[in-house]
């Protein structure tokens, strides 16, 4: 209760603070809107039609980035992480691919894929892949020998050890995984939008009413809008990760 | 501070580990080079337009960095105009992030208040993506260095400060207790005592940082700048130079390995106690 | 010089509250050693946080030196029941000792001297470079003991200090401890579930009841300044005071004798069967 009323002062300091600059005249107001302008341009934006279809295409190019590399990783993870001499062959690889930073792709995807969807979902799958291949690999090897002995002894066939013991073993990891890799797919769409403007989606939005329109009110409640979603994807998880694996040595395989 | 104070180098006696970690080492760059044959091998054979061979790729990097005069150590002026100020801004925007994260964390760390009134705020603002701030920055910012700086302390700030939070709020209560009985005052306290004792998601937070660094860097030089490496890609991009692209992301994982290593090395060094003391108790 | 009167502590609030300390009065004089023991779990920890200022008390206050104590005075050391936790895995263990000197200030030159004299005393004269996880718990415990001595701290609390030492350490550092008090005259309350320890080294005994513990008795003990490990255990004054408390600890009562200053609260019989 105290912690919630705290919470609640704290915020409303914060914007009050910012209410203030902006007002003051320390700061151009056309650069720097206060948060009540933005707040009444947040309120006609979602009456617009035309930014509701930049926030829904940011949001399904990502959600559907995130099913693709986790189809992708999961799979390629327990292929890897089983067979130890395959999986060493990959981490090598994996190591030294690893570092390479996603958004160095980007140049590249916009030429083979021009400025469309696919470029965005082709690059986000790009970076989400690895730390869900990384951390399934790493959990693969990580069980127990006892439990794998403990199914054996059980007579379970192989299937039956990957759906009843395998998976549900890897599950803290791989979600950690997914976390991981959600923020990156995240801001590799809206790094995509943002470098290509004609790709549509908030980041393109952003950049044609900040950069190009000098429109900084509706750029702010943009990029405001990106953050309140990137906000429910962390909530998602997190409540994700409290509700299937109540434990939290999920961010061990890192 | 005393932890770099130790004089004696601790010898470790199982020589035989190190062996096999040597010979790990090896293999692992044994298959990488079997890797790059292979990828070689393969992309001569397809002929894909944006695939170039590793061997065009390696050329084209020698053209590009290493052709400049002995009087440079054969580093040509690309390098100058274009790597060093990207790594200049990319360590000093992780520098600067992670001076500020470790003090404001170290503080709400140890305050309830602080951290009550705060952190709605800080997981609002660790969620916007950052490259959504670019055109934000681009418009409040001058061009160039201080806008990319900006991009980068906003982006990388988020995961020192809150580790650091977390590694100062998870003090052990006998610790806190103990240095209590020795009356230490508040800064004090926060730097010899919560400060090392944080260190090891100190650290873990300054990993994840550092690559998150490197990808700021990146984007930011894509969008707004005259030099960088992301600017040499993009002027190759318009020119349709593949293996200049190239070229330009193999840099950019060297980079990324190296710097991993370098604070690895680093973290060796400063919080060598924690993972012995770790692996020693098993705690 | 400490003086307690009324302390009584109560943790949690609302429903599950477990109220540890009754309501305790006692004093300590200058160059005393004073003794608590107790039933495991009756409070004694608490007890010792509550004087010393860590833990601000539910009730009642202790004065040191006639002043009221709202935090720890800067002339008393705590050694901790947790003794490994309460060491830094950061510092070697010549580090940890000098922490306190650091922290007043002290130079470096002579922190070192301080420092090797504290461990030798403890009888850890060659494990100044080492990490405290690469010792042993005794060690560790030790390193502790002498991070407390070095301040010449003229009120020293210990918490079962020597609880996990082996036996001959264990005697050692007990006579260390009497040495000390002789030299720099040294007030010492001590936390102990050894009987035999508690009278060699005490004024005086404190016996504790089980919670909410009050003191059942205070126990004089007129052994004289010059103590023995051997000679002193087999005096009919020894073995008769270890004797009482024992059944003061088991019966919450000692029968009848005069060193019994007062009986605050007799634990029924069947209650104490441990
Ligand atoms: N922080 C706390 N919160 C709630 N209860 C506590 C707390 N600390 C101790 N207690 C309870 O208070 C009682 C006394 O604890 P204390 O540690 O003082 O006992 P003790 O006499 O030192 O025990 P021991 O002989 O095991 O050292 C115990 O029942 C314990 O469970
Ligand atoms: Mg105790």
């Amino acid at each position: 209760m105290k912690r919630l009323v705290r919470n609640t002062i704290g915020t409303v300091g914060v914007l009050a603070v910012c209410e203030l600059v902006g007002r003051s005249g320390l700061v151009n107001p056309n650069q720097l809107p206060p948060p009540s302008v933005i707040g009444a341009r947040l309120v006609e934006m979602f009456n617009d039609y035309e930014f509701s279809v930049d926030v829904v295409e940011t949001i399904s190019s990502w959600a559907i980035s995130m099913v693709i590399a986790t189809l992708i990783a999961v799979p390629l993870g327990i292929l890897f992480g089983s067979v130890p001499a395959v999986g060493k062959v990959t981490s090598a690889i994996v190591e030294f691919l690893r570092p390479i930073p996603s958004v160095a792709m980007i140049p590249l995807a916009l030429i083979a894929f021009g400025d469309s969807v696919d470029a965005k979902i082709a690059l986000a799958v790009f970076g989400a892949v690895w730390p869900i291949l990384f951390n399934t690999v790493h959990a693969i090897g990580d069980i127990d020998p006892v439990q794998i002995n403990t199914a054996k002894a059980f007579n379970l066939t192989r299937r039956q050890m990957l759906t009843q013991v395998k998976l549900p073993a890897i599950a803290p990891f791989v979600l950690t995984g997914v976390r991981i890799s959600a923020s990156i797919a995240l801001i590799l769409v809206v790094s995509t939008e943002v470098l290509a403007g004609s790709a549509g989606g908030l980041g393109s939005f952003i950049t044609e009413t900040g950069t190009g329109g000098a429109q900084m009110d509706l750029a702010i409640a943009g990029t405001f809008v990106a953050g309140v979603i990137g906000f429910a994807i962390n909530l998602i998880f997190e409540w994700a990760q409290r509700r299937w694996v109540n434990w939290s040595d999920g961010d061990r395989a890192r | 501070m005393t932890v770099t104070e130790r004089k004696e180098k601790k010898v470790t006696p199982d020589t035989r580990a190190r062996r096999g970690r040597a010979i790990g080492f090896l293999g692992k760059w044994a298959v990488f080079a079997g890797f790059i044959a292979a990828w070689q091998v393969a992309t001569t054979l397809a002929e894909a337009p944006y695939f170039p061979t590793p061997s065009t790729i390696g050329e084209t990097m020698v053209d590009l960095w290493l052709s400049g005069p002995a009087s440079q150590l054969w580093l040509s002026d690309a390098v100058f105009d274009d790597v060093v100020p990207s790594l200049l801004r990319l360590l000093g925007g992780w520098a600067a992030a992670g001076v500020v994260g470790v003090v404001l964390g170290l503080m709400m760390g140890r305050s309830e208040k602080l951290y009550d009134y705060f952190s709605p705020t800080i997981s609002f603002l660790r969620s916007v993506p950052p490259p959504a701030l670019l055109p934000v920055f681009l418009v409040l910012f001058p061009i160039g260095t201080p806008m990319q700086l900006a991009t980068i302390i906003f982006g990388v700030i988020w995961p020192v400060l809150l580790n650091t939070i977390d590694g100062a709020h998870t003090l052990d209560e006998t610790v806190v207790e103990t240095t209590r009985s020795m009356r230490l005052s508040k800064p004090r306290f926060l730097a010899t005592v919560v400060l090392p004792a944080a260190l090891p998601k100190i650290f873990a937070g300054l990993r994840v940082s550092l690559s998150l660094a490197l990808i700021l860097m990146v984007i930011s030089e894509l969008v707004g700048s005259t030099n960088g490496i992301g600017y040499q890609m993009i002027m190759a991009q318009r020119d349709f130079s593949l293996p200049k692209m190239w070229a330009g992301i193999v840099l950019l994982g060297i980079l990324g390995y190296v710097l991993n290593v370098l604070l690895l090395v680093i973290q060796n060094r400063v919080i060598g106690w924690h993972t012995r003391s770790k692996s020693l108790t098993g705690r | 010089m400490l003086d307690v009167t009324g302390i009584s502590h109560t943790y949690g609030s609302g429903a599950k509250t477990h109220t540890a300390l009754g309501d305790i009065t006692f004093s300590v004089e200058k160059g005393e050693i004073v003794c608590i023991v107790g039933p495991s779990g009756c409070g004694k920890s608490t007890l010792l946080r509550a004087i010393s200022g860590l833990l601000p008390p539910t009730a009642g206050e202790s004065r040191f030196m006639g002043e009221r104590i709202t935090e720890v005075p800067h002339d008393l050391a705590f050694v901790f029941q947790e003794y490994s936790k309460s060491l830094f895995p950061w510092l070697t263990v010549r580090g940890n000792v000098a922490f306190p000197l650091k922290a007043r200030g002290m130079s470096r030159r002579q922190r070192h001297e301080v420092v090797d004299e504290a461990l030798g005393w403890v009888g850890l004269a060659d494990a100044v470079e080492k990490y405290p996880w690469q010792l042993s718990g005794g060690m560790q415990q030790r390193v502790a003991i002498a991070r407390a001595l070095v301040c010449q701290p003229a009120l020293l609390m210990m918490d079962e200090p020597f609880a996990s030492v082996d036996a001959q350490t264990r005697a050692e550092l007990e006579d260390l401890l009497l040495r000390v008090r002789r030299e720099y005259d040294t007030t010492v309350l001590l936390v102990t579930h050894d009987i035999d320890e508690s009278v060699y080294l005490s004024d005086r005994v404190l016996v504790l009841s089980k919670a909410p513990s009050t003191v059942v008795s205070t126990l004089t003990v007129s052994l004289g300044a010059e103590r023995d490990q051997i000679t002193t255990k087999e005096t009919d004054d020894f073995v008769h005071l270890r004797g009482e408390v024992a059944r003061l600890l088991r019966y919450g009562t000692a029968g009848v004798h005069d060193e019994v200053h007062e009986v605050k609260q007799a634990v029924p019989v069947e209650a104490v069967a441990e």
